[in-house]
């Protein structure tokens, strides 16, 4: 409601200044008002001009009047201008004879409308590379040459293959295919893109791996050639190993040269492995993992909007404030920031979005809607009386389903009072008719016999309330989405299955009571643990926003594992920019900090939590509704390769410190050697730390740049500078800094001979076994998440295998952990670099802000629910995952007895608990058992 | 059994995965056969076995739990 979506349109103009713009807006026509478009999808079907579907890379073909995918927002069809006959040559007009509700309209035009806004985000995301035109690919030229977007739309079962892989030359199904990465990045000869894409190693690897449940037959291959692996995510690492164990293979070299195979079926490959062997192999289908890059308009817009670009086109960011563009009150997520997969582009999203709040925080609520709605009637004592709305849908039901038939048949139902059929019953004057009879009729119950309450439920419930009824007073049959849309060809059958459907939901409408949506009260205030990067963003993030926050440190001081860290990739020193994250959290009056201090415990749930700060000796009670925690992490402490015996032998945090501090000692060594992946990516942390393959590349560039002539060494198992810090990793090889790559096999050994430490590793090309003396090594070691046990006994949140916090889900939920009112930012959830961590610290605080800006929150009422049966056996407690249910004991009767409590706060109304309980003891409001039964009954009533 | 046999099948579709697929396999226009009758369920956890037994005992010829 407070969402205004304008679709097929762009920004002509922009003017004014932070707080207040003025957007110019063109509004291109949709030629299809969507008011009256219910989406039945006819001026589709009866459409003549067909044209490529692009939704589908153009594997298969769409009509003019079309939608662009089945889960289209707003889900409504749209008249492509460029190819629809009757807008180019004024004839055919066949969508607008048989559009059922007069929804199209040829004379709409392009509209300009200014809207006035405080800030804008910009979010138009990127462009895949197109490999058309680069002749050593053979894109164009080879059939079964494709990119991996097109292969995506094989994989799908919404593609032109419905999820079957055909080989494009012939149809036939591949048995081996290939993979070659960074088609279109990392290259600054055929493209000018010298950036790394971020996402393609890891969408090749689960392209990869679904392969095989894609084809028929087990005799299959997938073969990936890269140049490093770049599996930086959380479970990533897992997730490619793994995949080797699946049957993937890996092999490190770029094939140069694409040839079509026999009868032009196929394709024929050469490549050079490492040890220069040449090979020549036949894939039966070659997938080209194509780059992202800036989007097409991405300089237009910069332009517009008056901000800076990079050199690729992205927008110029940096780290300490990761989404703000170089105009102020202009803000930037998803892949034009940089190119980024889903999780990160929802963080960021989540980031701008708390930017937007503290540039708008002192307008807040100022053009905000809301509904009220009247007094709720009792109708505890009335009989129950049943309303059935059967919906034609122009002819999307009334096509296959005879609804006369159905609606006749509501009629001899029990307890059905009134009966109707309607052509739309979702439009707007039917919701009024509906209103209508259940105040003629005293209806106390409504069955829509219609599409989906996926999507259909609230808008029913809400005409329920209009008119005082409950909202939980109604139930669907869902007779088009699952009846008459797939069953178009057995109409009796569909017929009949639709007066089941609507039998079953009259049985379960007579078992419905009136419930209240869980209202719980929302206590304004934040509590963030953790002051580092990220904690202190979602202090601030919180406080800008105006509320009060609490922030924790356990240790003596703000700043975290930052205060060791010298510079970012991008070459800003880490110091001054903490500094001021420091000294604006300091200076807020809305943040009280607390240094020294743990926390003790915590009870209640979302919206109210009340906790136990403790600081030495001294306990102090904090009410909050939400918390964010960045407990941090520490790098791990090696007990291999001399560290600790030998004061050459550094960790890349100890190097950082000598960096700050003392220069000249780490610039005047005569050579340095960087170990990589020390403690991580093996079998004790399966995990990439994300962060140190930058780190160590831009720490080596530091020291060529000082000192040319010190011989600088990174041993490594892939270099992992996703995205622009790719730049970094080229100038180092520039700057002639030596990479060794190196197998858990083959490990480096360090080793002291007297004076000199020598390190020993083989060499990759030759095999030839090398020996570097050095002054001085460098050991890139693991991030660790610091102990969060008593959180997640406290919170009852989720922890991974490694220890770091669980997200609610890992892409659409990243910054909300598996608890209601807990948000998590920085290390704890997973290793990553600063301007990472403060986007996090910021999305955390974003996300933190939806349940603090109510007085009240409501959840809504399928909950569970104890009942008399209930005699305390307590099988539920242990199956319910959110730990909502806890055995009380209560006196009656001058006798203890015992009984489960449900916190309404905490259930998801799952129902586990219903279904392990012998006795009916707990049931979920609106899914009770006797419910369930009633329908099941219901079914087998004709049987 | 005769060659007609039509057998009745009751599923219980979780909301949020095998439901929302029903919906889509509508959207998308794929045709199956009309024998299955849905309980939407709010998770596949709350299908108690009871209610599983009792269908079958009261004549359903199979249960399909989709979560």
């Amino acid at each position: 409601m407070n969402i205004e979506l304008l679709t097929l349109s762009e920004v002509e103009n922009v003017k004014g200044e932070q707080g207040n713009f003025t957007v110019t807006i063109k509004k291109n026509p949709r030629y299809v008002d969507e008011d009256k478009c219910i989406a039945c999808g006819l001026c589709a079907e009866k459409c003549p001009k067909k044209v490529p579907d692009e939704y589908n890379e153009g594997l298969n073909k769409r009509k003019a009047a079309y939608i662009k995918y089945g889960q289209t927002v707003p889900l409504k069809y749209a008249i492509d201008p460029n190819n629809c006959i009757y807008l180019n040559k004024g004839k055919c007009g066949v969508c607008a004879k048989i559009c059922p509700t007069g929804a199209i309209n040829y004379d709409m035009k392009p509209e300009l409308v200014d809207i006035n806004v405080g800030a804008v985000v910009l979010a138009p995301g990127f462009k895949p590379y197109s490999p058309k035109g680069v002749d050593y690919y053979g894109y164009d030229e080879i059939a079964d040459v494709i990119t991996s977007l097109e292969y995506e739309r094989y994989l799908s079962a919404s593609g032109p293959t419905i999820g079957h892989i055909a080989r494009p030359s012939d149809g036939g199904e591949p048995k081996k295919i290939a993979w070659i990465q960074c088609v279109g990045s990392r290259n600054t000869n055929c493209a000018k893109n010298g950036y790394c894409s971020s996402v393609c190693c890891m969408y090749s690897i689960k392209q990869a791996v679904m392969t095989g449940s894609h084809l028929s037959s087990d005799d299959n291959e997938q073969v990936i050639f890269y140049m490093d692996i770049r599996t930086v995510g959380k479970e990533y690492e897992r997730y490619y190993e793994s995949s080797k164990k699946q049957g993937v293979s890996y092999i490190k070299a770029r094939p140069h040269t694409l040839l079509a195979g026999p009868d032009g079926v196929g394709v024929t490959m050469t490549y050079t492995t490492e040890d220069g062997t040449q090979n020549d192999e036949y894939f039966d289908m070659v997938v080209l993992s194509i780059g992202l890059e800036a989007p097409a308009d991405a300089m237009v817009l910069a332009d517009k909007f008056g901000f800076d670009l990079t050199q690729y086109n992205f927008a110029k960011t940096d780290s300490f404030a990761p989404v703000s563009t170089t105009r102020d009150g202009v803000f930037v997520t998803g892949a034009f920031h940089s190119p980024k997969a889903i999780p990160k582009s929802v963080i960021y999203a989540s980031s701008a979005a708390a930017e937007v709040e503290a540039v708008l925080s002192e307008s807040k609520n100022t053009l905000t809607k809301e509904k009220t709605w009247p007094v709720e009637m009792d109708i505890s004592a009335a009989d129950p009386k049943v309303g059935v709305f059967v919906c034609s849908c122009g002819s999307n039901i009334a096509g296959v389903i005879d609804v006369k038939d159905v609606a006749a048949y509501a009629a001899t139902l029990p307890g059905v009072e009134y009966v109707e059929n309607n052509m739309f019953t979702c439009s707007t004057d039917t919701q009024d008719l509906i209103a209508e009879k259940i105040r003629d009729n005293g209806l106390n119950r409504v069955v829509i016999a219609a599409c989906t309450p996926r999507t259909h439920e609230p808008l029913f419930q809400e005409t329920l309330q209009g008119v005082g009824l409950n909202k939980y007073m109604i139930e669907m049959a869902n007779i088009r989405n699952q009846n008459s849309w797939v069953h178009p060809n057995e109409p009796e059958k569909a017929t009949a299955k639709a007066k089941d459907q609507v039998r079953m939901a009259v049985a379960k409408v007579m078992g419905n009571y009136p419930l209240d949506d869980v209202e719980v009260n929302v206590t304004a205030r934040a509590l963030v643990v953790g002051g580092g990067f990220a904690g202190m963003n979602a202090a601030l993030g919180l406080a800008n926003n105006g509320y009060e926050t609490v922030l924790l440190e356990k240790s003596d001081s703000l700043g975290g594992v930052a205060v060791d860290l010298y510079e970012t990739w991008k070459g800003e020193l880490v110091k001054p920019g903490l500094d001021a994250v420091i000294s604006e959290v300091e200076n807020h009056d809305l943040i009280r900090i607390f240094t020294d201090s743990t926390l003790k415990s915590v009870t209640g749930s979302v919206g109210s939590f009340f906790g136990e700060i403790a600081r030495g000796e001294d306990v102090e009670n904090l009410e909050f509704g939400a918390c964010v925690l960045a407990t941090g992490g520490h790098g791990y402490t090696p007990n291999e390769y001399l560290y600790g015996q030998d004061a050459r032998v550094v960790t890349a945090l100890d190097f950082d410190k000598m960096l700050a501090n003392d220069q000249d000692k780490a610039t005047k060594a005569g050579s340095t050697v960087f170990i990589q992946c020390v403690g991580s990516r093996d079998d004790q942390r399966p995990y990439c730390s994300r962060v140190c393959c930058a780190g160590s590349v831009v720490n080596a560039v530091l020291l060529k740049k000082s000192n040319p002539d010190m011989d600088v060494y990174v041993l490594n198992r892939d270099i992992r500078t996703y995205g622009e810090r790719e730049d970094v990793y080229k100038e180092a090889r520039d700057l002639g800094v030596m990479f060794i790559s190196y197998t858990p096999e083959t490990k480096p050994e360090v080793v002291n001979l007297g004076d000199d430490i020598v390190v020993r590793v083989t060499d990759p090309i030759s095999g030839f076994p090398l020996e570097i003396t050095t002054d001085r090594v460098v050991l890139a070691t693991a991030i660790i998440p610091n102990d969060t046990s008593s959180f997640v006994d406290m919170f009852k949140c989720g922890v991974n295998a490694d220890g770091f916090l669980s997200e609610a889900h890992p892409k659409l939920r990243p910054v909300d952990s598996t608890v209601d009112g807990l948000f998590l930012a920085g290390l704890c959830h997973y290793p990553k670099p600063i301007n990472e961590a403060v986007a996090q610290g910021k999305a955390a605080a974003s996300r933190a802000s939806v349940v603090l800006s109510k007085k009240t929150m409501k959840l809504d009422a399928i909950k569970s629910h104890v009942t008399q049966n209930c005699d305390g056996c307590a099988l539920c407690v242990d199956v319910c995952p959110y730990n909502a249910l806890t055995l009380v004991e209560f006196e009656e009767g001058g006798k203890i007895h015992k009984r489960i409590k449900t916190d309404k706060a905490l259930c998801k109304g799952c129902g586990i608990c219903a279904a392990t309980c012998p006795k009916e003891g707990i049931v979920v409001d609106g899914f009770t058992q006797s419910q369930l039964k009633a329908q099941v009954d219901a079914i087998l009533e004709r049987v | 059994m005769s060659d007609n046999f039509e057998p009745t099948i009751i599923g219980f579709l979780c909301n949020w995965c095998a439901y929302a697929g029903g919906d889509l396999a509508g959207v998308s226009r794929f045709e199956y056969p009309t024998n299955m009758r849905a309980v939407r369920v709010m998770c596949s956890g709350m299908v108690h076995p009871d209610l599983v037994v009792d269908s079958l005992k009261k004549g359903a010829d199979g249960v399909i739990v989709m979560g």
